[in-house]
């Protein structure tokens, strides 16, 4: 493989395969990085998995009832089993002695369990299989019908709703701010913890099952909480995490899509790896909270104990 | 052990798989499941044995410590060890696989801890981190395999993501035993100090056990104890298997070294009856049968637990219930005959002017009125009742109770004489024969309650 072909086909010979691969692994990644910004901070950043492992069996079953791929059942009957999987948590967290973070494990590995179960006896006739929860279908954009710059219609609904959540973000800014820091101030000028909570956990849901298709059950994960975690290291800013988590989310689409074409490997793990690279670079070379900080730091305190 | 290595020694060569069978129905499944004829089945049956026995032990642990989702992260993180371990060999060599997993998720455990040391990231997104990035490398190196070699070496890799017990064949089976004998000897030599960090960090501290090094021995367990279950119910849900038996057998025990014993009880049930749901159903991946079985054991033991499940308080609550109600009636009797002199014999009370003495549910008390005659308590005839010997009995003794209680409130607790009614409503109830003759005793067997009343004494009215 030349350089060449893995740098610059893509972007001139190949451009409309892949531009909607492209497009569509930012969106998703910039909506689920933007949502993980504060999932990260309130330090749920497990929720997202658990959301995501636990919708399986949802839509598997509005997969079987609608027959193909129908966004609305896929969210209609991901949001009964999100709802039906919070309960149980709650009814095993709050009625025995059972500790919340073994609910949550008992509960989402259950329901992905029947999820998988579902996919593989009744999947082999839709689109939706065990490589799509395990890979995503990133790299079946380009054979779907273009319908706007070439860019087909799942593409722009996954935009729309980008927009959407960052019109939400932009609204309540300042709720989703002070109830993330302090929740008990947040109360205090009148803004409801709990209410911005589940309006938080609402968005993440949507997020997650229209991310589900293109990324998989297992890689939202990362979707969510690498971009956060990257710029988290960088900044103290909130607006400016929102930022650089979109330039995050952008740079590792492009160069997991470099990934893709150099390795042949499918598009949703390659984004993850790309964006795998990227947080490693800001863990060692964060100026204030990085790795390299963190060893010249504990040097300086040790010789400094010394001189004493 | 012995008798899983005795299975081995009868015969190497004839090793039929669950995959290969021929279409049956599921009634002749059964039969050759319960009869233990087949090769193949014992193998899976010996192999669930094994890593559900681990998975129950190391389980224990993770479920006290509360690293559940630590759990999952590790199991998550052992993928790309996995591919690298097939690569090796670009066979399925057990032995690398096993290596190469093992040092993929302790490298995944060294990097969570890492980067919470060294960065200002939470435990739960560092989880986050190594989870994903992992897994994703793993299905990298596991599409470039597929690349590389074709698409049939990929289906040997493909049992590693969902499970499949049909694939463990006998060499799997002497590394799993060698392992698990190690991993149970290991086990018995550490288990205080273990018990101690898990439950007592500061105090394992101070008595100088090296608290990191057995974190580090710990987190070795759970990798072993989680690449142990790796062909049988796969990467993605083998957290399950370490979560799910544990915290059943935490919902059933009090103490650790019981919990262990149940823990390890459970995870091979589980695990056998995972092998006897994927038997009937084949073709399927085997993963999700598992966590399936293991979380009916679960939801079994949350609803019918005789100490504390939910069903079981359910039912002990209508029960008390309805025996407060029918000693309230009782006393509702006993309280009418106390104020009307005409009816001391016991006999004939109009039911409608016993109930004029009462306000409230009406229906209730004429529902439990017929419990009572049921159980021998009234006679019931023309809408009049009669106490027989053993209501009046019982009907005595509850108020016994009630009046006894309130004396001793206010006599020893120095409770003022009109605040002791509604306490007593309750306990009267709850009074054990033993704690009676108790109160009787220490209250000089009494004859009149704080309000002047009568406390009935034993055999007389």
């Amino acid at each position: 493989m030349s350089f060449n072909q893995i740098f610059v086909e893509p972007w001139v010979s190949h451009f409309s395969a892949y531009w909607p691969i492209l497009v569509m692994a930012f969106f998703v990644t910039a909506a689920c990085g933007l949502i993980g910004n504060y999932l990260v901070l309130r330090k749920i950043s497990l929720v997202g998995d658990a959301i995501s492992h636990s919708v399986l069996p949802g839509i598997a079953i509005a997969y079987m009832i609608a027959g193909s791929r129908s966004d609305l059942a896929m969210f209609i009957g991901a949001l009964i089993a999100g709802i039906f999987t919070t309960l149980i948590i709650e009814l095993i967290h709050s009625r025995s002695k059972i500790k919340k973070d073994a609910a949550i494990g008992i509960t989402f590995t259950t329901m992905f369990a029947v999820g998988v179960i579902l996919v593989s006896l009744y999947g082999a006739d839709t689109d939706l299989d065990l490589d799509c929860v395990l890979f995503g279908k990133l790299d079946f954009m380009a054979s779907k019908e273009k319908v706007f710059f070439g860019l087909p219609q799942i593409v722009l609904t996954m935009g729309f709703i980008l927009i959407l959540i960052i019109l939400l973000i932009v609204l309540f800014y300042k709720e989703l701010l002070i109830s993330s820091f302090d929740p008990s101030f947040a109360a205090t000028l009148g803004i409801k913890p709990r209410l911005v909570h589940y309006c938080l956990m609402c968005s993440l849901s949507v997020v997650v099952v229209s991310a589900f298709s293109s990324v998989g059950a297992i890689l939202v994960i990362a979707m969510l909480i690498l971009p956060a975690a990257t710029v988290y290291l960088l900044t103290d800013r909130l607006w400016l995490m929102m930022i650089l988590s979109v330039l995050h989310a952008l740079l590792s689409s492009i160069i997991g899509l470099h990934l893709t074409v150099a390795l042949k490997v499918s598009t949703a793990p390659a984004c993850v790896v790309a964006g795998m690279f990227l947080f490693i670079l800001s863990w060692i070379i964060s100026p204030r909270y990085g790795l390299l900080r963190y060893l010249s730091s504990s040097f300086d305190l040790s010789t400094f104990q010394k001189e004493n | 052990m012995i008798f899983a290595l005795y299975f081995l020694s009868i015969d190497q060569l004839y090793a039929a798989r669950i995959g290969e069978l021929v279409e049956s129905n599921s009634w002749d499944q059964i039969k050759r499941f319960f009869t233990f004829s087949d090769r193949g089945l014992q193998l899976s049956l010996i192999g669930a044995l094994l890593f559900g026995s681990v998975c129950g032990l190391t389980g224990s642990f993770i479920v006290v410590r509360r690293m559940a989702l630590f759990g999952d992260a590790i199991s998550h993180a052992v993928l790309p060890g996995v591919a690298i371990g097939f690569m090796w060999g670009m066979e399925k060599d057990p032995l690398a696989i096993l290596v190469g997993a093992t040092i993929a998720g302790l490298l995944g455990s060294v990097l969570v801890q890492a980067i919470v040391r060294t960065s200002r990231i939470k435990q739960d997104a560092a989880l986050g981190i190594v989870l994903a990035s992992f897994f994703a490398v793993g299905l990298c190196l596991i599409r470039m395999i597929q690349n590389h070699e074709g698409a049939s070496k990929m289906s040997g890799l493909k049992t590693y993501l969902f499970g499949d017990v049909a694939v463990i064949d006998s060499s799997d089976i002497m590394t799993m035993s060698v392992i698990v004998v190690l991993t149970f000897v290991l086990f018995y030599f550490l288990y205080r100090p273990l018990l101690i960090v898990s439950f007592d960090r500061q105090f394992a501290y101070s008595l100088g056990i090296p608290v990191r090094l057995l974190d580090a021995v710990f987190q070795m367990f759970l990798a072993i104890a989680i690449v142990i279950s790796l062909q049988a119910v796969g990467v993605v849900l083998v957290s399950a298997m370490l979560i799910i038996p544990a915290a059943t057998a935490y919902l059933l025990a009090d103490r650790m070294n019981k919990m262990i014993f149940l823990a390890i009880i459970i995870g091979v049930m589980s695990a056998i009856l995972g092998v006897f749901f994927s038997f009937l159903g084949s073709n399927l991946p085997t993963g999700p049968f598992m966590v399936i079985s293991s979380s009916l054991l679960f939801a079994m033991a949350y609803l019918f637990s005789p100490k504390n499940g939910r069903i079981t308080n359910w039912y002990r609550y209508l029960q008390l219930k309805s025996k407060v109600r029918k000693e309230n009636t009782l006393k509702l009797i006993y309280h009418y005959l106390e104020k009307n002199a005409e009816a001391k014999e016991g006999v004939n009370i109009e039911v409608s002017e016993l109930l004029r003495t009462s306000k409230g549910d009406t229906k209730g008390k004429l529902s439990s009125l017929r419990i009572l005659e049921k159980s021998g308590s009234i006679e019931l005839e023309n809408k009049k009742l009669s106490l027989t010997n053993l209501g009046l009995e019982q009907a005595s003794s509850i108020v016994r109770n009630h009046r006894l209680w309130e004396l001793y409130l206010t006599n020893e607790a120095n409770y003022a004489a009109d605040h002791v009614h509604d306490d007593a409503e309750k306990v009267e109830h709850l009074l054990s024969e033993e704690k009676v003759k108790e109160l009787e005793l220490f209250l000089d067997h009494p004859t009149v309650d704080p309000h002047g009343k009568p406390i009935p004494g034993r055999g007389q009215v």
